[in-house]
């Protein structure tokens, strides 16, 4: 295989040879719970601002802890088990319940779908696992806070989600990562199952390391993420705030394949300094009656590259499919870029698809408009990005929108002013 | 509505001011005390807007020479939000759209900060919402207002109220009210202008920069300027505002002329 050149991104070619592909944290043994985690872990998340334990707790979150690759740490679990969900890593899933993984891993992401898509399939050692039996609601939001923190480590995690019949869940994935040099491959795979009438809701806050002000350092996220809308009337939802990495390389898709089944994609793109990103999403309709909505926000700053691509095809099988898109972008400055890319295939003529872009810019009228109100230019911006980004954060649990808003702020602290 | 102890709020001495490389101020002079209005009128061009963006620090604008003070210090000193903060008001002649961004929101924020700056106690949504649905009254406004995008959408008449709704919020020291009449029917025009009235006190100041003498009618002024290339040629009382609308701004030009040419 050959790695992609289609995105509209730029970097040197990745020496594959020199990546790590397994590390683990040093303190190996098996854990029963939190107390036994070692402390110098738990200062590490700590210091990244995420009192997990306690946030757990308080917020009735599972938390499945990944730290390098090996999960040390898992919540919740009982309360979990009592309604059947099953939530641990992959690898334990692997051992536990072989015949869940037989029956679903690889089926929304072939191994051979994409270049990444291979490379995780072929060497990934850990990542989470879920399951949601038939009829049964998720009492809570469940969650998981990858961290990336060896040096040179390639992360290759993969995500598998299943919803059984009338089963309902909402996953929050939250990311951060320590301070590097060295560029870090991150190739994820996720995949989603929902089955009739399945609910799946998929929440990211990402911000890794994007590299410095000069666009050294900072990770490529290079993930590969579908569900797949397999029964009638069955959901996937999905939802990104992406903030971080020096390279973003994501397309969260739905395969609409059950009749009447809804895909869903809201998401916030911010770039700043040398980020790139080339982020979308693929809505493919093959059911009667699908539905499917794409919200995207991409916010530029500095001298920062911000694509959307996002493909929308209606098979000839899927009569009366709907889909509603709207792309919008801002710019502030005038050293960035936003660019959008839709590609829209249609091939049953009773469907309806419409597409809406925007671009604007904060301009300098608008900041002295604030000013003269007694608003400063930083207060300014975090205020008009917020408005910007409001449909797609009414998508998030309360608790990661307040984070996301927060988050946005900090990132363009300083690219205005 | 100027009292016993009026004092200086706003001293301007020889200012001079560029946009784009193009000199538009040209040695402004001009001094307000406390519970005066001063009105501002003069033809196209001759800089009565340029001189209203310089006092809010509007960025596109350079100072090459002259001063100004605010009680009594620089006011160059200070950033565009500073200056807000300390007083000035600038009610802007085309109010800037802001897409997104709740009206209610963007009010209750410059009234906390403001607040702030003054040491006095901040609103919280719903003490904002209450405070802000009185003064909105003040100007005949709708409550949907607070719920839109701040100006988007809204017509000429509704941006201007919009702006002395933010005047009535802030409640500032010195008021600079950019050609706020335009666009406004003769019904907007009275309760704008009635608002306004209402706000003037012996504590503050009003700056009209106006065209027609037609507001005049309804906040009449104390001092009337007329301004021709970039600076004041002339100053009088109200009845100098009835004379320029009969017999036109030429007539102070050719005046000026003709007192320079005797000098």
């Amino acid at each position: 295989m050959e790695e992609p050149q289609w995105a509209n991104v730029k970097h040197p070619r990745i020496d594959f040879q020199s990546i790590s592909y397994y590390s683990a944290p040093k303190a190996r043994k098996k854990l029963a719970s939190m107390d036994e985690v070692d402390p110098e872990l738990l200062r590490t998340f700590e210091k990244l601002g995420v009192p997990m334990n306690e946030r757990a707790k308080l917020a009735g979150v599972a938390v499945d802890v990944i730290f390098d690759s090996v999960s040390v740490a898992t919540t919740y679990k009982a309360k979990l088990a009592e309604v059947g969900i099953i939530f641990c890593s992959i690898s334990e899933a692997v051992h536990q319940c072989p015949d869940l993984i037989k029956q679903y891993l690889g089926t929304v992401v072939p191994i051979g779908d994409n270049y990444y898509a291979a490379l995780n399939s072929a060497v990934f050692t850990d990542g989470s696992f879920c399951f949601i039996p038939k009829d049964v609601k998720c009492p809570m939001d469940l969650s998981t806070y990858f961290r990336i923190n060896t040096e040179s480590s390639g992360q290759f995690e993969r995500t598998l989600i299943v919803a059984e019949e009338g089963a309902s869940v909402s996953y929050l994935e939250g990311c951060t990562a320590p301070k590097f040099d060295t560029n870090q491959l991150h190739a994820a795979v996720v995949e989603l199952v929902a089955l009739d009438n399945a609910d799946i809701k998929y929440s990211t806050v990402q911000n890794w390391y994007a590299g410095d002000e000069n666009g050294v350092g900072g990770i490529y996220n290079f993930v590969t993420k579908r569900g797949l809308c397999k029964g009638v009337s069955s959901r996937i939802s999905w939802t990104q705030v992406e903030t971080g990495s020096a390279i973003t390389w994501k397309y969260p898709s739905c395969v609409l394949r059950g009749d009447n089944s809804v895909g869903e994609f809201y998401s916030v793109a911010l770039t700043n300094h040398h980020q790139q990103a080339d982020t979308g999403t693929k809505m493919i309709h093959m059911g009667r009656n699908t539905r499917s909505t794409i919200v995207s926000k991409g916010i530029s700053a500095g001298q920062s590259n911000n694509s959307y691509r996002g493909l929308v095809r209606i098979a000839p099988t899927a009569a009366g499919a709907r889909n509603y898109s709207q792309c919008d972008s801002m710019l502030i400055g005038d050293r960035c870029s936003a660019n959008t890319f839709p590609y829209i295939q249609v091939n049953n003529p009773s469907a309806k698809v419409e597409h809406e872009a925007s671009t604007s810019k904060i301009g300098e009228d608008q900041l002295f408009y604030f000013a003269q109100r007694g608003i400063g230019a930083e207060e300014a911006v975090s205020m008009i990005i917020n408005g910007f980004c409001k449909d797609v954060f009414q998508q998030l649990p309360m608790e990661f929108a307040v984070e996301a808003t927060k988050l946005l702020g900090l990132k363009l602290e300083g690219s205005v002013g | 509505m100027i009292g016993a102890d009026s004092k200086t709020l706003l001293e301007a001495r020889g200012l001079h001011a560029t946009v784009n490389g193009i000199e538009i101020l040209k040695g402004m002079n001009l001094t307000v005390k406390t519970g005066e209005v001063h009105a501002i009128m003069g033809p196209n061009g001759s800089g009565k807007s340029t001189f209203a963006k310089v006092l809010a620090g509007h960025p596109a604008y350079e100072v090459t020479a002259g001063e100004v003070l605010l009680e009594g210090k620089d006011l160059f000193e200070l950033k565009p939000e500073e200056r807000a903060r300390a007083g000035v008001f600038l009610g802007f002649q085309y109010p800037i759209e802001i897409p997104g961004v709740a009206n209610s929101q963007f009010l209750r924020l410059a009234y906390n900060t403001v607040q702030a700056q003054r040491g006095k106690d901040e609103l919280d949504p719903l003490e904002f919402d209450d405070f802000v649905r009185e003064r909105m009254k003040l100007l005949e406004m709708n409550p949907d207002f607070l719920d839109r995008s701040v100006n988007e959408g809204f017509s000429g008449g509704e941006k201007k109220r919009n702006e002395i709704l933010q005047m009535a919020l802030l409640e500032p020291k010195l008021a600079i009210l950019d050609e706020t009449d335009s666009g406004l029917d003769i019904d907007a025009l009275r309760v704008v202008a009635g608002g306004v009235n209402q706000l003037a006190n012996e504590n503050n100041a009003i700056v009209l920069v106006t065209h027609y003498q037609r507001l005049l009618n309804y906040i009449v002024p104390d001092y009337v300027h007329v301004m021709e290339s970039g600076r004041i040629v002339k100053t009088g009382g109200k009845e100098l505002a009835v004379e320029l609308e009969t017999r036109g701004y030429e007539w102070v030009a050719g005046a000026t002329v003709a007192a320079g040419a005797a000098a």
